[in-house]
Order: C-alpha cells, then structure tokens, then sequence
C-alpha cells in the first residue's frame, strides 16, 4: 500500500516521515507503529521494579562488553609485575593479574568493573522483588503463565550468571567459591566424580574452570538470556499490562499514558536514573576488593568468606545440615550432607515454576486476569509468599551464621540449631500469621465500605451519648474496596447420588477440594459487602 | 472486550463467582442504584503549567538546566580522565581513603547520566500531557474463524506430508532424529579425564620430609610448638610449579603439638610423633582448607561451613556439616632429626564422592 500511495499530502512528507516510509517498504514499520506508538502504560511504582531489572540488564550487558577488552580468561600462571605493589612478585594466575590491571591500570577501569559488579547485584534483586510483585498481586494468572515461566528462567539465569561471573578473578575469596562447587559436585551420587573431573578437566583446580566459566558467563548464559528477556517484554506489549482496580480501570482496558511520549520519557529517563544511580554507588563504594586477599590457592582461605547475596541461601542450606554421610553396601559413599542441599536447590525452582498452574487447577479459574489482586484479598497465596520468603531469610541467617555469631556474641553451634528449627517451623508460623494479618485487613477494608472512614469528630448526642462522625467513601474507593473476586470454595458431592449408586471420590479430587476450602472456605477469606448489606445499614442510618 | 468476557462468562465452573460487580466499564452508563459501581475516569484536572505558561516555562528551564548540567559533567568526566593520575588516593569523608580517579569518574559519570534522567522524567510530568487515556484490550487467543483455519491449515499440512499414514518414514524419522544428538554427547568426552585414582593419591609417600610452607625449610619436631598450628607441604613441590595448585590442594598439611597424655584416640598417637599429629588441612565436607584452631580445646574449625573437629580426638567431627574426620598422616622423625611421612595418606583427602567408601 506504501509503495503506491494515492492520496495527496497536505504537507510534503518530512525527513524523518521519508526515512519511516522507506523503512515502511522494507520492514512493515507502520503496522508496529500503529499498534505500539500510542499503546497505553498503566502507572504503578511497583511495576518499575521490571524496569530496573531491565536497565541494569543493559548496563551489565554493556559493562561486560568492555571487560572483555581487557580481561584474560586463563589460569596460566605468572608472577605479578604490575602496578599494585602489594602483590608485586606474587604467584597467580593471568586471570587474576588482568583483573588487578583492569582496576590498577587501566583508567576507568576501577569504575566500569565496579559498575558491573553493582549492576550484577542490583538485576538480581530487582527481579526477585519484581518476582514478589508479580506472585503478591496475581499477575502470573491467565493469560500471563507462559511470562511467569520466561522471568523465572531469567531469575535462574542470572543466578548463573552472577556465580560464573564473580568467579571469574581467581581471586581467594572466589577460588572457594568454586572449590565449593566440586566439593558440592562430588556429592552426586554415581556420577558426581566423572562430573567433576569432566567440569574441571581433571582434578581441582587444573586449568580449565575459568576459561569455561568465562565462555559460560559472557556467551552462553547472557545469550539465552536476551533471548528470554526480549520474549518476557514482547509479550508485555502482546498482552498489555496489568493495572490496580481504580476508576475507569477494567478488566477489560487499560488506563494509563500513552507510549509515546510520556512512556518514553519517563522510561527512558528512569533508565538514565538507574544507570547515574549505579555509577554513582560505583564511584564511591568499593565493591568486591579482588585485591585485598591475593590469589586463590586451594590451601589458603578467609575467615567470613561470603557468597554474593542471591547464592546465600544455598550457603544456608549447605551450612546447617548436620553431617550425614552413609556408606551403602558395595562400598559406595552417599554424602546426604551436600547432596541433600542440592536436591532442595532443585525443588524449590520446580515448586515456583508449578505455582501459578497449581493455583489455577484449585480455584478451577480459566479466565483472563488483567486486574491484579491486593494481596489482602488472597490470604492463602500472600501467606505461601511470605512463608517463602521467611524460610530464605531462615537460610540467608544459616549462611552467614558465622557473621552472626561474631557480630551478635553468639554460638555458631546456638545459631544453627535455632535455624535448624526456624527451616520447618519459621514458615508454617509466617504463614499463619500473614493469613490472620490478610483477613483482618479484609474486615477493615470491610468495616470501611458499610461503616465509612473515621473521621476523628466526635459527637454528642442530644441525649448524651458521643458517637464518631463516619464519612461515607468517595465512589472509587468503594469499588476499589468490593470489585475483587471471590471464588466460592469446592464442596464434595454426596456420596450416593440419586440413584443410590456410590460414587467414587478420587483421592485427587478430595485433596482439590481441601485446598479450594483451604484457600476460600471460612478460614480463608471474609466475605465483602454486598450491595444488600450496604443498603441495609445505611438506609438504616437514620433511625441510630 | 465485552464478546469475549461473555464467552468466558458461560464457561464458569459452578465454584466461580456469580457476579462480578462493577465491570461494566470505564465511564460506561451504570446502574445507578449500584452503590459499588465503578465510577469512571474523574475529569482531567489541569496541572499549573497547563494553565501558566510561566510556570510552563519554569519547566522548561528547570528541564534545560538538567540537560546542560549532564553536558558539563560527561565534560568533567574527560578532564578527570585526562588530569587524574590512575594510581592517586585521597581522603574523602566519609569514605576513606580511595582511588582519586575512579571516584571523579564515578561521581562525574553518574551525575551526568543522573541529570539526563531527571530532565526527561521532570519533562514528562510537567509539559507532557497528563491525561489518561483508556485503550481497550484484545482477546489473547483467536477468533474462532482464525483457529478454525489454523487447524483446517495444519490438518491438511500434515495430510499431504502423508507423516501419518505412512508409519515407517515416522518411525524411522522419529529415531533418527533421536539418536543424533548421541553424537553432541559423545563430544563431551574429551572434556575431562577418567578419576581412575586421582581422588586417592596425594604426593605424600614414604619417606618425604614436611616441608614448612611459610620458610620452605624442612620440620623438626622443636619447630613445632604446643598450641600452634602449623602447615607443611611434601618435598620437593614448590610454588610455581606447574602442578602445585593441584598438588596441594590434595596434600596440604597442618601440624599440631598436643601433650601426650591428652590425645585420646590411640591410633592416632601412635601416628604422630612425641605428641605431633599430622592432619589433613582440607575439610572433609566441600574442600575448604581448614584453619582455625582452637589451642585450649584442640578444636579446628572450617571458616567456610564451620564444620569442627578434635584433633586431639583423631579429628571427629564435633560439629557442623562435614561427614567424616580428617584423614591423618603417619609422620616419624629420622636420623637427621627432621620430621617425614611413613606414606600417604590411607584414605582419600577432602570431600567425599560415591567410589569413596
């Protein structure tokens, strides 16, 4: 149609128009700016949670780039000549020696690894908290699964990610890193040994780790990633974004500001935000001093040696267990002690990705969720969030639990056995008390609706009596407060049907109507106002 | 769209709500007695600069100012890059003393990003239009004349590849294709060695003198002290050879002094000499060196994972996550007086794995 355009314009095109038209020819522009140039972005502070997960994406990504300039991924050694006196003669690895270079030597250098490593950080947190943010309002719901699924991924990814990185100087501290790995590799049962030698190619450390590391680190893992991480935002645009009930807002539009401009500015701008932010955080506050502690050798280590902050909880997991290790017939040897820790690093990824099927197979919903939930309106799920994040900080205590006992005055022995029992009893607690917090918001949230809000006036009745003045809600508050969903709990069918035949109950079935009773049955929400009860008691209002 | 909600609607399971009260759209007409319909975007309320065009134009230099102070900052990020030598410290409250370069180029660079952000965002909220906008969404999946030719296009794809009737060319596909990637896996191979023995063997053997890691002299039993914790290397493996990390990492060494009578397990005694016990220093649980003793208890402990172990005890775990005590050394002293090894170790060092036993 572009090519043959029949209509007159009333203005010569301008240049940047000819440049859209002849790109139009090539690649279909105007059917993308169509949709997209207007598109509408709802507004939320937490939906820049993303955002800031996104840039400093970006800003890793870029950072990364010129590392690799100068950074060289081998474990040949040599003796350090250059300008970091402190290390002058010593023994260590090109690896190592060209991370000294890069923040000794090369100007700038400091600042952009600094950067990168802050970055690092900041992604991680950024999507975990974007993560919460999705699960606490219900986002992951229909139609959104499959993006639930691409973020978790990335999460995993950049978990991978961020250990091969920091791994990479050969530094002490993330030499034990990695010797924390094979000792942990050697724990799979049959295979562990030949996987480790494969990994490591041979014994440890050998020559091989960092190189493969490295290959894993800026080729492999951040490859997948962008993939991913296109595919998350191309299906944010497919599927538009969700918003908070509020007026105007449905679960069938999208309110909000335009694309173009106002979405570019501000989006843009933010990025500019977070990337000052970083560098800023960079300029001033050392992070991962590789030089303080010298070279790895597989003999030497630190006392509070920590991991980046996204693998403590595996570091948790790995530190209180108590020391099982079985030797079983035929002379073979199961260390429960790490493998156990492993194989829980493998469920709780499996029970993240499930939930938000798991959920829909209880409530039986099969509809298209725009509207996000405030979290008080789903008890059980904001319980099973918070039991969640209970039991990592549970294990990010584990993790540091020497820091604890030296800066507490505390026994190491006193601080893992309080965590050995916070692992199981920490989150049934924090489940139980989220609950009880959610429903008593719910009866507020409530009380609100059909007694109206506080005003603080007292008053005095003719006949003596002090009541306090309720106003009523303004409108959007009141629908905001009553337009959330309230699913009606599963119920087991009798028994015997009409005809006295037995019907059969699977165990399957018994056990979805447990958790749909669990999740909507009395315990597990208050029923909000309905229009009935509202007329009633404030037609009622003038008798009192 | 309100098809598709009505479509969903007759869907429900009879556990869903039954009304879902106050959807019926933005600014819609609503039912006027409902007490908790949605009442439909306010009205746009018109913000100062939309109404004054000074402070409209406010803005506009606050915005400007933003941007020229980026500029003059990227302007400052060269100058230091060019004046600052790379190897300068100074003293900066509260910071201490750091790297002059990297904090001029740091605080530099980040205002100048900074201020970039801020002008765009002050832009936005201020001069760009503020009035929200509804746009309706669009059912995610199909209509139903798109499944329906979608399907009718599959179908007859797959009909014309005849990949359903004719089962062979299936089966036979189906198992190429299976075993293909075999040829990726076998690849692999040459990624590492076999273990064969490697994990058993440590460069201890018998008749090598302890040598001191920190004087690289060898060890006489008056070197070592009661109460100190020393660490040896074997003969001959020096710091730079070409296999020392990997050497060491298996036969690393650490040597206590502990009064006779207070050693506990009698093979272990028996292994040491007057009262000197040679320990594995690599921790039993994922490979830590261990290194934090505990003179009055002969306690060590792993800094890594805080597994704990009584030397005086033949290295039993006390506590924490490591799985087996540490293996010991059989040491002797000879003739010259300098301490040595009666062999290897006789059990593998460091982490356990499933040939161990």
């Amino acid at each position: 149609m572009s090519t043959t355009t029949t209509h007159t314009r009333r203005n010569p095109p301008s240049r940047g128009e000819r440049i859209a038209d002849w790109t139009d020819a090539r690649l279909g522009l105007h059917g993308a700016g169509r949709k997209n140039i207007r598109k509408i972005f709802p507004d939320h502070w937490s939906f820049l949670l993303g955002e800031i997960a996104m840039y400093t994406f970006l800003i890793v990504l870029l950072t990364g780039v010129y590392l690799t300039l100068f950074f060289k991924p081998s474990m040949a050694e040599m003796t350090y000549h250059g300008s970091y006196a402190p290390m002058n003669g010593v023994m260590m690895t090109e690896a190592y020696a060209s991370t000294l270079d890069i923040s000794f030597d090369v100007r700038g250098g400091l600042l952009v690894r600094q950067i990168h490593h802050w970055s690092a950080l900041i992604f991680i947190a950024a999507m975990a908290t974007h993560m919460m943010r999705v699960f606490f309002t219900g986002a992951f719901r229909k139609p959104r699964e499959v993006n639930w699924l691409f973020g978790f991924t990335l999460l995993v990814l950049g978990c991978v990610a961020g250990f091969t990185g920091y791994s990479l100087p050969d530094d002490l501290l993330s030499g034990t890193g990695v010797r924390f790995m094979e000792g942990a590799t050697l724990a799979t049962p049959v295979i562990g040994t030949y996987l480790a030698f494969f990994l490591w190619g041979g014994e440890f450390p050998g020559t091989d780790i960092i190189p493969r590391f490295f290959a894993v680190h800026v080729l492999l893992v951040p490859g997948i990633m962008l993939g991913l991480f296109l595919i998350h935002l191309i299906l944010i645009f497919y599927h538009k974004h969700t918003q908070f009930a509020g007026a105007g807002k449905t679960n069938d539009n999208v309110v909000g500001a335009p694309f173009m401009p106002v979405y570019v500015a501000k989006a843009g701008g933010f990025f500019f935000l977070v990337f000052g932010v970083v560098t800023l955080l960079a300029g001033m506050f050392t992070i991962n001093p590789v030089w303080d502690l010298g070279p790895y050798r597989p003999d030497l280590v630190s006392t509070g040696a920590q991991p980046d902050w996204y693998m403590g909880w595996t570091e948790g997991l790995i530190r209180f267990m108590p020391g099982w290790e079985w030797v079983i017939p035929g002379g073979y040897t199961i260390n429960f002690g790490v493998f156990i820790p492993l194989m829980i690093v493998g469920v709780v990824p499996t029970v993240m990705v499930a939930y938000p099927f798991f959920e829909s197979w209880v409530t039986g919903d099969r509809r298209e969720h725009h509207i996000l939930d405030r979290p008080r309106n789903v008890p059980t799920r904001t319980g099973f969030g918070v039991a969640w994040l209970t039991w990592v900080f549970v294990l990010l205590m584990a993790g540091g639990n020497d820091l604890w006992a030296t800066h507490f005055h505390l026994s190491i022995e006193a601080i893992t056995w309080f965590v050995r029992i916070a692992f199981f009893v920490a989150p049934v607690l924090a489940f139980w008390i989220t609950r009880r917090i959610c429903l008593g918001l719910q009866r507020r949230d409530r009380e609100k609706v059909l007694h109206g809000r506080e005003t603080g006036i007292i008053k005095r009745l003719p006949h003596g009596e002090f009541i306090e003045v309720h106003e009523p809600l303004p409108q959007e508050q009141m629908h905001v407060l009553t337009s959330h969903d309230q699913h009606t709990p599963l119920e087991l069918g009798p028994t015997v049907d009409d005809n006295g035949v037995v019907r059969k109950q699977s165990p399957v079935e018994k056990l979805r109507v447990k958790l749909s009773q669990g999740y909507y049955g009395e315990a597990g929400q208050i029923p909000k106002p309905t229009r009935h009860e509202y007329e009633e008691i404030t037609s009622g209002h003038g008798h009192h | 769209m309100s098809s598709q909600a009505g479509s969903e609607n007759e869907n429900n399971g009879e556990h869903l709500p039954t009304v879902r009260e106050g959807e019926d759209g933005g600014g819609v007409a609503v039912e006027e007695r409902d007490p908790f319909a949605n009442p439909g975007l306010p009205p746009h309320e018109p913000r100062k600069q939309d109404i004054d065009e000074r402070a409209a134009k406010r803005s506009e230099r606050t915005v400007s100012l933003l941007f020229t102070v980026s500029m003059l900052a990227t302007v400052a990020f060269i100058a230091a890059f060019v004046a600052i030598d790379v190897d300068e410290i100074v003293y900066i409250f509260p910071l201490g003393h750091v790297s002059a370069l990297n904090f001029a180029l740091g605080v530099t660079l980040g205002i100048a990003l900074f201020t970039i952000g801020a002008g765009a965002i002050h832009w936005s909220r201020t001069l760009m239009s503020d009035v929200e906008v509804i746009q309706e969404r669009h059912p995610i999946a199909a209509t139903e004349e798109t499944e329906a030719i979608s399907k009718a296009d599959w179908r007859q794809g797959t009909e014309e590849s005849a990949i359903g009737s004719r089962k062979i060319i299936r089966r036979t596909m189906l198992g190429a294709l299976t075993l293909v990637p075999l040829a990726g896996v076998v690849l692999l191979r040459d990624l590492g060695p076999l273990p064969g023995t490697k994990l058993r063997e440590t460069l201890w053997a018998k008749g090598k003198l302890l040598i001191n890691m920190n004087t690289d002299e060898p060890l006489r039993p008056e070197d070592i002290t009661v109460g100190s914790l020393s660490f040896a290397k074997p003969e001959g493996l020096k710091e730079g050879d070409h296999s020392f990390n990997n050497e060491i990492a298996k036969a690393a060494l650490m040597l206590v002094r502990i009064h006779p009578g207070d050693i506990k397990d009698r093979k272990s005694a028996d292994w040491g000499h007057e009262g000197i016990l040679a320990y594995s220093k690599i921790c039993t649980h994922v490979g830590c060196p261990v290194s934090l003793y505990e003179q009055q208890t002969h306690h060590v402990l792993c800094p890594c994972h805080q597994s704990t172990f009584d030397l005086s005890d033949g290295a039993r775990v006390l506590f924490g996550p490591a799985g087996h005590p540490l293996p010991q050394l059989r040491i002797t002293v000879n003739d010259e007086g300098y301490l040595y090894a009666l062999g290897d170790f006789d059990e593998p060092v460091g982490p356990s794995f499933w040939e161990r036993g």
